[in-house]
């Protein structure tokens, strides 16, 4: 946690951003917005970066984190280069979606919402992402896995780890 | 203005239509239970604990949250809103600690009472609890999220009066948690330790750091000369904690409740007050000749100084370089009058009655410290935790001979007592400097321009050819008020009164929680503990501190003069700006 540095991170066009939601009527409502926008660019939200927007849109740092721990969209750690969603869906749930997350959780010794070490893999949860006839589904980034099985999973991580290197 | 007809519980009546059904029930002497309302603050709805029954509604009605409309048939009471009520506030403590006994809040919990009242005698939901370490990084507020209820009045109580926005909610579902931005460390945070949280928490998920050990060890230590510093506020509060109505002076009780405790030396913080005001007369005169730094702000209040210094930094020159009445007194203690007895000062414990959960943390910080490294206050108590001493020593309070204070540390004018509410440090300071810039001897000492506990007043006085414009505020939103006039230009002021806490240091962080039939801050609490004040002031002979003959002494024997160097070097302090920044 680096709180003394005040010196801007964000991209200039971030600042154009707030600086333009500043000018509006209730600014404060504009919050989400941004965040999206820095994580889209950064992959997630730093605590830097929440507390530069803080700053710059003067809402306080403790509602911004307020909402950015709310919503499950947001990120608070940086992603894996390989982002793994498993949908807990309904239809995913009952074909056996808990027995996947917690074949990826024992093969990356991570829960979910974390990294592991080398910044390859993160741990993610979607809900129903609509492909429910290919149930259970599991995405990495934007490829999609269907009709997986918690055995399957080992075998899956070391296709990826191969075709990285 | 046209009203609306209601009917509650079988009684008609006709209530303004901005009322609350809660409100209403309250004409009828009816109190709805209730956990996260306070009047102070904004509507919440979080508990639902003040569910109505109202006809032609299918679900029950929060009252706290739900206004009164033309027609309304509204039952309190039935059967079924009982059981309902009851299931809730169940279902709240099956989530709780089960350490009644062994917790700080025992006797004086609101969950408790609720618990009590709505006949809950049994736990009947065995749910999974949520685990949380207690966080105690700050060296004032301590914060323990395993007890909270999550019914927000922390939340608002710190960005709706005190501006400092530095709790929020955090994550959502099972998993929220009442924290700092980043779920940081308290002491890592913008946290000004005011301890407001700690007295509208219905629980204990906030409490001050307890201080209570240190002070029993050096008390039963032979060698260690223990010295307490009783603040104003004090004597006008602390007959709540024994059952004595609000505003009852227990001055000389509580003298000799320290005695018997084992206190070595009692002195009055008032004392540190009269030199204060001394000194901060003497800057406020220099200020305005020189035309330089003002307005002065006021600087008795550590958690002012504080948000001073994270929220406002470009005012620290403004801001007077006097210690508070609290620290002056330590200093005093552990170099003049242990040089005039002969004392080590390392063998000098100085606890602090405080009512107040900053000076926790304003004892600790650097500037606070002598030369050898060692602290001037070795700790501060609140009210709260002196009350629980003198309970656990066994002595009855009500029923004590009045002490008297040691001296030369223990006497003081009534300027000094006026320290404890919100426009006391200002009528103090006047008293002094108006006959400094004057030359001449006040007749009329009351200002009561600057009396009443509200949160922001302002005033102008005609004095030696000039007009001196003064402001009071208290709670830090009416300070950001006042400071954002100044950095506009809309507003001009030589003298602004700064305190943190709402009706100043009697709602200080660290006073007793309210007996039964008030409420957390409630105005007629505080406007009796400082009419208390009032009272001790206006029979005091001397109520101009420079008149304090030990004042008088200390500076023939041992400072000079007001602003010397010794005053400088022991008296006065630096500040700094702080990180995280607050927002403004």
């Amino acid at each position: 946690m680096n709180k003394t540095d005040q010196s801007v991170t964000l991209d200039r066009d971030i600042i154009d951003l707030m600086e333009e939601c500043r000018l509006r009527e209730y600014p404060e409502s504009y919050l989400i917005t941004i965040l999206h926008r820095v994580q889209a660019r950064y992959g997630y939200l730093s605590e830097q970066h929440m507390d530069e927007v803080a700053q710059y849109m003067q809402i306080p740092t403790a509602t911004i984190s307020g909402v950015a721990t709310f919503y499950h969209y947001f990120r608070l750690r940086p992603r894996g280069k390989y982002a793994i969603s498993i949908c807990l869906g309904t239809a995913c749930f009952v074909k056996g979606a808990d027995k996947i997350l917690e074949a990826f959780k024992t093969e990356l010794g991570i829960d979910m919402g974390e990294t592991t070490q080398d910044g390859l893999f993160s741990l993610e949860n979607s809900r129903c992402l609509g492909v429910c006839a290919l149930a259970p589904v599991v995405t990495v980034n934007d490829r999609v896995y269907s009709n997986l099985s918690a055995k399957q999973v080992p075998d899956l991580l070391n296709k990826i780890r191969f075709e990285d290197q | 203005m046209t009203q609306v007809h209601i009917r509650i519980d079988d009684t008609d009546l006709a209530v303004s239509p901005q009322l609350t059904i809660m409100e209403a029930a309250e004409q009828l002497g009816i109190q709805i239970p209730r956990l996260c309302y306070h009047p102070d603050l904004s509507i919440e709805g979080a508990c639902r604990v003040c569910i109505v029954e109202v006809e032609g509604y299918k679900n029950y009605l929060p009252s706290c949250a739900t206004r009164v409309q033309e027609g309304m048939v509204i039952r309190t009471n039935s059967p079924e809103i009982r059981q309902a009520r009851r299931d809730l506030v169940e279902l709240i403590i099956d989530n709780h600690p089960r350490e009644c006994q062994t917790c700080e809040r025992d006797g004086n919990c609101e969950l408790q009472n609720l618990a009590y009242a709505m006949g809950v005698r049994e736990r009947l939901f065995e749910g999974r609890r949520k685990l949380y370490k207690v966080e105690s990084s700050s060296p004032a507020v301590i914060r323990d999220a395993e007890k909270c209820i999550l019914c927000r009045r922390c939340v608002r109580v710190c960005s709706e009066i005190q501006g400092i926005h530095n709790l929020s909610q955090l994550y959502r579902g099972f998993d929220t948690r009442v924290a700092p931005a980043h779920e940081a460390p308290m002491n890592e945070s913008v946290c000004i330790a005011c301890g407001q949280c700690i007295n509208v928490c219905p629980v204990a998920a906030f409490l001050e750091r307890p201080s209570t050990d240190a002070v029993w060890r050096s008390l039963s230590d032979p060698e260690t000369l223990v010295i307490a510093q009783v603040a104003p506020a004090i004597r006008a509060a602390i007959g709540e904690g024994f059952n004595l109505p609000p505003g009852q002076i227990m001055t000389g009780q509580t003298v000799t409740a320290l005695r018997r405790l084992g206190f070595d030396i009692v002195f009055d913080t008032n004392f540190g007050a009269d030199l204060t005001v001394v000194e901060e007369a003497h800057e406020f005169a220099r200020r305005l000749k020189e035309n330089r730094d003002l307005p002065l702000l006021t600087s008795c209040s550590p958690g002012w100084i504080k948000f001073l210094e994270h929220f406002y930094p470009e005012f620290i020159p403004n801001a007077s370089t006097c210690k508070s009445p609290m620290s002056i007194l330590s200093t005093v203690s552990k170099t003049y009058y242990a040089q005039q007895r002969g004392i080590d000062p390392k063998k000098i414990f100085m606890v602090a009655i405080m009512p107040c959960v900053a000076k926790k943390f304003e004892a600790e910080r650097g500037e606070h410290v002598s030369e050898t490294g060692a602290p001037y206050t070795d700790v501060v108590l609140t009210t709260r935790e002196l009350i629980w001493m003198i309970k656990a020593y066994g002595i009855d309070l009500t029923h004590l001979p009045e002490g008297e204070f040691d001296h030369p540390l223990g006497f003081s004018t009534g300027a000094a007592d006026l320290f404890g509410k919100t426009g006391g440090v200002m009528e103090a300071v006047l008293r002094t400097a108006v006959e400094q810039l004057t030359g001449q001897t006040l007749t009329s000492i009351d200002f009561q321009q600057v009396r009443d506990v509200e949160g922001i007043r302002e005033a102008q006085l005609e004095v030696a050819g000039r007009t001196l414009h003064v402001a009071v505020a208290n709670g830090l939103n009416n300070a950001k008020l006042l400071l954002e006039k100044v950095k506009s230009g809309e507003a001009h002021y030589d003298l602004i009164e700064l305190m943190a806490c709402p009706g100043g240091c009697v709602g200080g962080g660290g006073q007793p929680y309210p007996p039964p039939g008030y409420h957390v801050l409630d105005k007629e609490i505080l406007k009796k503990r400082a009419q208390a004040l009032l009272d001790i002031d206006a029979g005091k002979p001397l109520r101009k501190a420079h008149e304090n003959p030990y004042i008088i002494e200390i500076y023939k024997e041992f400072l000079g003069e007001p602003g010397s160097p010794v005053s400088h070097k022991l008296l006065h302090t630096t500040y700094h700006p702080r990180e995280p920044r607050g927002i403004k």
